[in-house]
């Protein structure tokens, strides 16, 4: 053809590594993404200690959380690690339990989420038009749906259940991400490297998703954090308040019994605060993550910031 | 000019064999959405009336000056626009609207290079991504493997070296030169036969262009690609293309032999652009232009163009017939062919002669 040859040696040293090594590069990229800044550092480490604790905590639980016995809310000991509640349950094996169904349903929240605004905001942004027409008016139904009460008539009407509040809370969040990622994606698709991209002959849907999409990650990533953040605390709440199903196991149903059995009068504080820590650890290790996210996602602020001294980039 | 000059000698008049891409009567107007709903609805009359043809291996030049409707012929000819009327033809074929695979099997052959090398690459892909895309979409390569090796051989062939240092580069990392030849050769790896070139150095260090400009010259000549090269500069037109075609507010006003309109051109608008470019010809030993610069109006409006011919208002030999109608095209032998009642027979005032340059 037209194309000179390059020599067989390039080729070789260009040519796709072994998986093991692909992989290495890989585990390589995330780990130096992950060591950015210090927020990133931070949150990842505390949003990935309680994601291990939710996998695989489960398994060093001996005692059964549920299980009543005599040592009624006894504190702090070799056999109770964070005591016992009003039940003489252990609260060490329920706080663990627990992170599983607190995580996991924010999570699944946050993706449902992240799911419908990603196809709606860019779709609706890209094609314009009627497409754009009919979603912005879906769009702005669910967003003035407010989301705690709808949740609470949920829970009362449906079933008493972490999935009822989290399927509510996600289907009233999806509007917000939408909408800006909407407005991003109509000032994007003009943009000169869009044109180029449909130029060298692209298709619809990958102009999309492979040029489009990889500009809006951040904005995507935070708004899958938020909504995970806002699931964790509704579900805390409404468990909270009562609304919560107490044949399982949950941060939110730990601090309503803590509340209904009066732990803070009796000073049983290993029953109330150790969920509470919880919570508010998770959340503010998203929220870091959260902050760090627009330096991931940039090329141009990533190699900035790896230029850039330590002490430096962390404080810019 | 001396036998060192660069330009290009034109050994034939007539171009050779068949056009490869060829536009007729090429019209583009972008309407404008007013505010008011009551008023009639507007346009900018973009590109009126272009008839031009690329031929295999040869170059032509579109000059003219900001918002003379340049960019807008490219993108038509890309099928980034669709013309409001005219006909594109490719190898004789007119080229039908509309998308999906028709179109994509017609960007195989007709491939741009934009004119701002900061915008025209997306800043979350690196390198390896811009050129393995077309040869993947294109079916040059069949696997990753292979598309890499492509990539790379293209970035020699752009000088960029070492290739394998800037497969992996981002955008953000590489000099406006750099990014402009990554460009190129992210539109060589479709293996087109028509490069549209929309003023391709315009927004590069002067340092540079030379290079950039030489680059596309010996793939012109390596490929047997034919070229439209735009440009405001009517000197580089002359170093780089064939033939040139000089554009004012939307209409082709005179065209040929480069060397023939540099040298002796004929439309008053041509005759203006050239007395106004930097020529060392002109230069007095202390670096002074000899010659007065003649005053250069503004371009018009394109919203409610000029009637006529649309340099009338600014042209020093304007006629009570060119307010009333665009000027047919005159040929004026060897390939020179000009639209101005001053050389026209149908005029009904006398054709005055005009000084050239
Ligand atoms: N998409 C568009 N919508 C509306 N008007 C447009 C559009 N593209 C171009 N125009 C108008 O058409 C006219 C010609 O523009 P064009 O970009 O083709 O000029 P050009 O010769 O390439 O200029 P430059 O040297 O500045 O690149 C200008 O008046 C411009 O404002
Ligand atoms: S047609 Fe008339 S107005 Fe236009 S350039 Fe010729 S003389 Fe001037
Ligand atoms: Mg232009």
């Amino acid at each position: 053809m037209r194309q000179s040859p390059a020599s067989p040696a390039t080729f070789d040293r260009a040519a796709q590594p072994a998986w093991s090594a692909r992989l290495g590069a890989l585990l390589r990229r995330s780990w130096s993404l992950v060591t950015l800044n210090r927020k990133v550092m931070l949150g990842s480490g505390i949003v990935g200690f309680f994601i291990l604790v939710a996998i695989f905590g489960p398994l060093f639980v001996t005692q059964d959380p549920l299980k009543y016995t005599y040592d009624l809310v006894a504190p702090p000991s070799p056999a109770h690690l964070l005591g016992t509640n009003q039940g003489g349950q252990d609260v060490f094996s329920q706080l663990v339990v627990g992170t599983r169904s607190s995580l996991g349903w924010s999570f699944v929240a946050g993706l449902i989420v992240m799911a419908i605004s990603v196809t709606i905001g860019l779709v609706s942004g890209y094609f314009g038009g009627f497409i754009d027409d009919v979603f912005s008016v879906i769009t702005n139904v669910f967003l003035v749906i407010p989301s705690l009460p709808l949740a609470i008539v949920a829970v009362q009407y449906f079933n008493r259940s972490t999935f009822t509040v989290a399927l509510v809370v996600a289907l009233t969040n999806w509007p917000w991400g939408a909408r800006v990622l909407r407005a991003q994606t109509l000032s994007m698709r003009s943009r000169e490297f869009i044109t180029a991209a449909k130029a060298s002959g692209e298709r619809t849907w990958r102009i999309i998703f492979f040029e489009i999409f990889p500009n809006q990650i951040s904005i995507v990533a935070a708004s899958f954090i938020t909504t995970t953040i806002q699931v964790l605390l509704a579900v805390a709440g409404l468990e909270f308040l009562g609304f919560g199903d107490q044949a399982t196991i949950s941060w939110g149903i730990m601090l309503n019994s803590a509340y209904t059995g009066s732990a803070l009068f009796q000073g049983a504080w290993w029953w109330f605060a150790p969920p509470g820590i919880c919570i508010a650890l998770l959340g503010s290790g998203l929220a870091l993550l959260n902050f760090g996210i627009d330096e991931i996602a940039d090329p141009r602020l990533r190699l900035k910031a790896r230029r850039a001294p330590r002490g430096k980039a962390a404080t810019a | 000019m001396t036998s060192t000059d660069l330009t290009i000698s034109n050994q034939t008049d007539a171009p050779p064999g068949e056009p490869i891409l060829a536009g007729a009567h090429l019209r583009k107007l972008f309407p404008i959405q007013g505010g008011n709903p009551l008023k009639p609805a507007q346009s900018v009359h973009a590109v009126e009336d272009a008839t031009f043809a690329l031929y295999p291996g040869r170059a032509l030049a579109l000059v003219g000056e900001s918002g003379s409707g340049k960019t807008t012929v490219a993108r038509m000819l890309a099928r980034i626009y669709d013309p409001t009327s005219g006909v594109i033809r490719f190898q004789g074929q007119p080229v039908k609207l509309g998308g999906g695979r028709a179109l994509r099997e017609y960007r195989r052959h007709v491939q741009l290079i934009f004119q701002d090398p900061f915008a025209s690459l997306n800043p979350v892909h690196d390198v390896r991504y811009h050129l393995t895309r077309p040869l993947l979409v294109y079916g040059h390569a069949r696997n990753a493997r292979e598309a890499d090796a492509q990539a790379l051989a293209l970035l020699q062939r752009v000088n960029l070296m070492p290739a394998e240092q800037f497969l992996a580069k981002f955008p953000h990392q590489l000099s406006g030169g750099q990014r402009q030849r990554v460009a190129i050769a992210r539109v060589l790896a479709v293996r087109p036969q028509v490069l549209l070139a929309d003023e391709p150095v315009s927004m590069l260090d002067v340092s540079i262009r030379l290079d950039i400009l030489n680059l596309l010259q010996r793939l012109k000549v390596e490929d047997h690609l034919a070229l439209l090269f735009i440009t405001h500069d009517i000197a580089s037109a002359r170093y780089f293309a064939e033939e040139s075609v000089v554009m004012y507010a939307g209409q082709m006003v005179e065209g040929g032999p480069s060397d023939t309109i540099i040298q002796t051109p004929k439309h008053p608008y041509s005759q203006l652009l050239i007395a106004a470019a930097p020529d060392p010809a002109r230069l007095d030993e202390n670096g002074k232009r000899t010659d007065t610069l003649p005053a250069r109006g503004e371009i018009p409006s394109l919203v409610q163009p000029p009637t006529g011919c649309r340099f009338h208002p600014r042209c020093p030999h304007a006629m009570p017939v060119c307010r009333e109608r665009f000027p047919t095209r005159t040929d004026l032998g060897r390939g020179h062919w000009t639209h101005c009642f001053l050389y026209s027979d149908n005029a009904q005032t006398e054709p005055a002669p005009v000084a050239g340059g």
